[in-house]
């Protein structure tokens, strides 16, 4: 569950938290963009590198290194299937391109798990259903989707009680074999599904005693401005990526590897 | 046995949850764990059955420290029912939501199939059992979440707030079934809001403040007195209300059930036609 600490916004005042969340989706969107435009290790570090001092910036260090602490597993997976396919597509010699190949990729998905903690680190749902409404798209959609934000803490706090209560009830998650283990989830999955269920059809009841939809023009008490830094920011962005580009197309890049250890 | 030894805990997210705590429940004990919300009490139970392991201090359970036991181990002693029955119902049926932790225990066919007949006799839920436990009302749920657990007879049963959701009858019901257990010596630990419950109860009483045990006693010693109750936001039973409010007129201020009460006040009223209708 300690993936989620990394999706959970905390209040702040730091230069990116200050940023319009447009802006910030902006540059969000930019490092996922780069990072799908190249696979050579070398870039991946600049853009990972290029991120560490955004991090630092927005303060929250701390949540993000934890989020990364929980991906571990899937990072792992990603390297090591990776490296199982290079090494087997080379008559089963592990040679150096598989290795900096699936560091590289490994590197992307934590360049695409920190741009995301990035931005939802930073940005709290209610400015998130702000910049939503304000790209004009419909408000019942813009609630549903800040709604789900909002509630995968309080999913993941529920999906830890339910596996003690199981526990408790002498499950034993990590016992038996592979389809086994797949099977233990089925008690915790199963009540986590259906109170959800409950949990939204309330939430609906809810909302319809308190006339959710009665107006159809709503108006907002805050309303997102594009300010001064945000425009510089954007401009930033722009020029990053035109230089992406052309790095892309015309420049050649650094061949770094790693060696095969020595055995 | 439980053995509470010093134990704090904090939780991940920064909450000091219990400080420093000590508190031992010997076998057959009845305990009612009382205090405000956040006071620390489901997170004290959840250290009886190793959840939720101590950040100091240790727990002993029969003389076995929980950090060196699984969890499934613990639970085969420490029956623990959590306050929310839709955290762990799942099952097509009750009769096999019952199964469940049988099955786990490892517990041979023939005897689950026994097991579940006693228990649904002893909570009122025969004709339920081929019913979807979703399709149950809340206080019915809660029963069977009670009897999923008492389904593999732990010596000890630790239950977070029973009587949330059942009427007077149920909880006239669940006194006399926690009185029926200790009758067969099992200890019966409880979290409750339900001062009035309590009242009739008459269990020890642990009253919880801020992670910490503000009074441990006897219902009558700690639910007579307004100044620890009002400290740890608890409301007197009534007829303890309604004692203390009488205590200039010379009554007892300790007094705690109806019968008490009764036997105090028969002899000084009036007996006339006025009361009659009395």
């Amino acid at each position: 569950m300690k993936v989620f600490d990394g999706l959970q916004f905390r209040r702040g005042t730091s230069p990116i938290h200050r940023l319009d969340p447009r802006t910030k989706f902006v540059m969000s969107c930019l490092i996922f963009i780069q990072a799908f435009m190249f696979t050579e290790f070398f870039y991946l570090i600049v853009l990972f590198l290029a991120q560490l001092p955004l991090v630092a910036l927005a303060q929250v260090h701390r949540q993000w290194t934890r989020s990364l602490r929980g991906g571990l597993l899937l990072i792992l997976l990603i390297f090591f299937t990776n490296l199982i396919v290079g090494v087997v597509s080379n008559d089963f010699q592990l040679t150096s391109d598989a290795l900096t190949y699936s560091t590289a990729m490994s590197l992307r998905f934590v360049v695409l798990m920190t741009s995301f903690s990035l931005f939802f680190l930073t940005t709290s749902p209610d400015d998130l259903g702000l910049a939503l409404e304000q790209s004009h798209i419909p408000y019942e959609f813009c609630f549903a989707f800040t709604t789900a934000v909002r509630f995968v803490p309080v999913l993941a706090r529920e999906a830890q009680t339910i596996m003690d209560a199981q526990r408790s009830r002498g499950l034993e998650l990590e016992k038996g074999g592979f389809m086994k283990r797949i099977r233990n989830y089925i008690p915790i999955l199963i009540p986590l599904i259906v109170s959800a269920i409950r949990r939204s059809l309330e939430l609906a009841e809810a909302m319809e005693t308190r006339a959710f939809g009665a107006t159809k023009h709503r108006t907002s008490l805050h309303t997102l401005q594009i300010e001064g830094r945000d425009v510089i920011t954007l401009a930033l962005c722009v020029v990053v990526l035109a230089f992406t580009i052309y790095t892309r197309l015309y420049l050649p890049i650094p061949d770094i590897r790693i060696p095969v250890p020595a055995t | 046995m439980i053995e509470v030894d010093q134990v704090s805990y904090t939780y991940p997210a920064g909450t000091q949850a219990l400080q420093d705590i000590s508190v031992t429940i010997p076998e057959g004990d009845f305990v009612a764990i009382m205090g405000e919300n956040g006071a620390g009490k489901t997170t004290l139970i959840k250290h009886f059955n190793g959840i939720l392991k101590p950040e100091r201090g240790r727990v002993r359970v029969d003389g076995v420290d929980t950090k060196d036991a699984s969890v499934a181990e613990l639970s085969r002693t420490i029956g623990l029912v959590f306050q929310n029955p839709d955290h762990q119902l799942f099952s097509e049926t009750v009769e096999e939501e019952i199964a469940f932790g049988l099955r786990n225990f490892g517990f041979p066919e023939d005897e689950v199939a026994q097991r579940i007949d006693w228990t649904l006799r002893l909570l009122n839920l025969t004709q339920y059992r081929q019913t979807s436990p979703f399709l149950l009302s809340g206080g019915e749920r809660k029963r069977v979440a009670l009897a999923t657990v008492l389904a593999w007879n732990p010596k000890t049963l630790v239950i977070d707030e029973p009587t949330i959701g059942q009427d007077y009858r149920q909880k006239e019901r669940l006194r006399q079934f926690f009185a029926e257990l200790r009758g067969q010596g099992r200890t019966v630990v409880f979290v409750t809001h339900d001062v009035e419950f309590v009242a009739d109860c008459d269990p020890r009483v642990l009253l919880m403040y801020r992670g910490q045990i503000l009074a441990d006693g006897s219902a009558q010693q700690v639910l007579t007195n307004p100044e620890i109750t009002a400290k740890a936001s608890i409301l007197l039973p009534q007829i303890a209300q309604l004692f203390h409010q009488l205590q200039d007129l010379g009554f007892p201020h300790e007094v705690l059930t109806v019968q008490e009460a009764k036997g105090l006040l028969e002899p000084v009223l009036p007996r006339g036609e006025a009361h009659e209708g009395l």
